[in-house]
């Protein structure tokens, strides 16, 4: 009788695609069912205020969360901080996105941009962006310059380093069906080069808007007068918990939306490639 | 739209590659030696490793010649040019072009407008047999497919010369034979110098005038045969006598030169 489930285990295992047909509701269920379960912990943790070693005497409920951030978002001086950050953000990464993808196409393209301009980005690049805020301060005369100067060097290296990677790995029959197509220098970097690392350098692209916010929270919490991360650590401050969680929410769902954003244009430059589909496990 | 070629009488004289340098030198190839005549349809046989693909770059212009000269039509070939086009195995189309971009591209090189671009790029399409799937881009189209936009790509330009570095053999034996007939169909319309190398011997006397088999590297050419077989050539030839008597003969002389490649010690 043991043995029984060996031999059918074959027919087991063909009729495992059958869940593929529930997932259409099951999966969306399995989801939202996931994050019910986390709101009722964090609601119970904090209700009873539990002391597990970490303690949950000082967080703020998901309702007093909630509570808050309807106050927070029908009040003007909140849109302040986003207004802030976003500006930040927005030229920090404009900036990074010039320097980066400049820079990457000409020390990849050209052998002398490698040996010239390479060898500085390799120095500075393991120290990371946040560590520069003391130098920043002290280089830049406003804050506001000298936040965006991290931001953009946060953004920067992933640009760079994707771009350099991008055109280097250009296929070399592609370059050659080009010039023996009639294709001279000038054309095979528009025709080929270009094109050809446009995804390493959207890649870079969305990677970097990762760490440029990263960077920016971290600037404006060590020197700010604005911005959402200098709300967040106000807050602690001075003492208004709930509005810490609502600081961090926001910074998710910025932070979240400016990467998806660089996804979507980029896929809008990439008609060629497939979309690509998760699948089901 | 799709007229006569010039010319393309390739002079390949005592040719010499060698690569790398002093302490890993390869000799490619060592003094071979061919002369095709305008509109003549030259088949590489050889074992792998003898130098073909060598040849062919060095009369594309991607590969300088060690030693010897490549002359097309009286002029030495000094760099790649559009009218020597290359037909690689496969994976040579450009992905972020459609199909029909990828035929323009020499059009566009030439500086040609974009609606007489799309005129020409699309009878050479319908020449392939490749009409409406203009939009579609090269990771949509089957193997097949993908060769047959990338010799469409080479002839728009109307090449002296269209060099084919075994263009066929990543794809299935029934796609192969099609795309065979389908070349020689081509070819006949267009009467440009063809520089096939392949490795399949059946392929070689099928699609050519000459076949020309090569020795293990270094490579030169062993024996140049000619298939005095009626053209148009309709696919049932390859099981008559004619064909059968060149096909052991070219074929003793592959097995040789392959026996060759393995055996002997490579410096
Ligand atoms: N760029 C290069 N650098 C060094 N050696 C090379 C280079 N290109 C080719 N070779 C060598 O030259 C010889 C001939 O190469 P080639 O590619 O012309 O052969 P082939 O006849 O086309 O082979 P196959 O049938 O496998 O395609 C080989 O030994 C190869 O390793
Ligand atoms: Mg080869």
């Amino acid at each position: 009788m043991a043995t029984a489930p060996l031999v059918r285990a074959p027919a087991a295992r063909a009729t495992a695609a059958a869940p593929l047909r529930l997932t259409s509701w099951r999966r969306p269920a399995l989801r939202a069912l996931s994050i019910g379960l986390f709101l009722l912990a964090w609601h119970v943790a904090t209700l009873w205020g539990l002391d597990l070693y970490v303690r949950f005497q000082n967080i703020p409920s998901p309702g007093e969360v909630l509570a808050e951030a309807i106050e927070l978002f029908s009040n003007r001086s909140f849109y302040v901080h986003i207004v802030a950050s976003l500006e930040r953000i927005w030229l920090g990464f404009a900036i990074a996105t010039v320097l980066g993808v400049g820079l990457g196409l000409a020390i990849g393209w050209f052998a002398v941009a490698e040996d010239t301009l390479f060898p500085p980005i390799e120095l500075f690049r393991p120290i990371p962006a946040v560590a520069w805020v003391p130098i920043s301060i002290m280089l830049w005369p406003t804050e506001r310059s000298s936040i965006v100067f991290i931001t953009t060097l946060g953004a920067f290296f992933p640009i760079v380093l994707n771009t350099i990677h991008g055109v280097e790995g250009i296929d070399r029959q592609l370059v050659r069906a080009a010039t023996s197509l009639g294709a001279r220098r000038a054309a095979i970097f528009r025709e080929v080069v270009l094109p050809g690392a446009l995804p390493s350098i959207v890649t870079g692209l969305s990677v970097g808007m990762g760490v440029s916010w990263i960077c920016l929270i971290s600037a404006e919490m060590i020197s700010g007068q604005f911005g959402v991360g200098y709300f967040t650590w106000v807050a602690y401050g001075i003492v208004k918990y709930p509005q810490i969680v609502v600081g961090m929410l926001t910074i998710g769902v910025l932070g979240m939306l400016s990467s998806l954003a660089v996804r979507l244009i980029g896929a809008r430059f990439m008609p060629w490639l497939p979309r690509r589909e998760k699948d089901g496990a | 739209m799709v007229t006569a070629a010039p010319a393309g009488r390739i002079e390949i004289t005592d040719l010499g590659v060698v690569f790398g340098r002093d302490g890993r030198r390869v000799e490619a190839i060592r003094r071979f030696t061919l002369l095709t005549t305008p509109g003549e349809f030259v088949a590489l046989l050889g074992p792998s490793g003898c130098g073909k693909t060598t040849v062919l770059n060095a009369v594309a212009g991607f590969v300088p010649p060690t030693v010897g000269r490549v002359v097309l039509d009286g002029e030495p070939v000094t760099e790649p040019g559009a009218d020597r086009g290359m037909v690689f195995q496969q994976h040579s189309l450009f992905p972020w072009k459609t199909v029909l971009g990828n035929v323009e591209f020499g059009l566009k090189m030439r500086g040609i407008g974009p609606a007489a671009r799309s005129t020409q790029a699309r009878s050479y399409l319908s020449l392939v047999g490749l009409a409406g799937f203009e939009r579609a881009y090269p990771g949509e189209l089957s193997g097949g497919m993908q060769q047959r936009v990338g010799i469409a790509r080479v002839l728009v330009n109307r090449p002296r010369v269209m060099l084919m570095d075994e263009p066929f053999g990543a794809l299935d034996a029934q796609t192969r034979l099609a795309m065979q007939e389908l070349l020689l169909g081509v070819w006949r319309e267009v009467k440009t110098t063809v520089l096939f190398v392949t490795h399949d011997v059946d392929e070689a006397i099928f699609l050519a005038d000459r076949v020309a088999v090569m020795t293990a590297r270094p490579g030169q050419i062993r024996d140049l045969i000619p298939v005095k077989l009626a053209r148009p050539r309709p696919a049932e030839i390859i099981a008559t006598p004619e064909f059968m008597a060149l096909k052991a003969r070219v074929l003793a002389q592959v097995r040789e030169e392959s026996g060759r490649a393995w055996i002997e010690p490579r410096p």
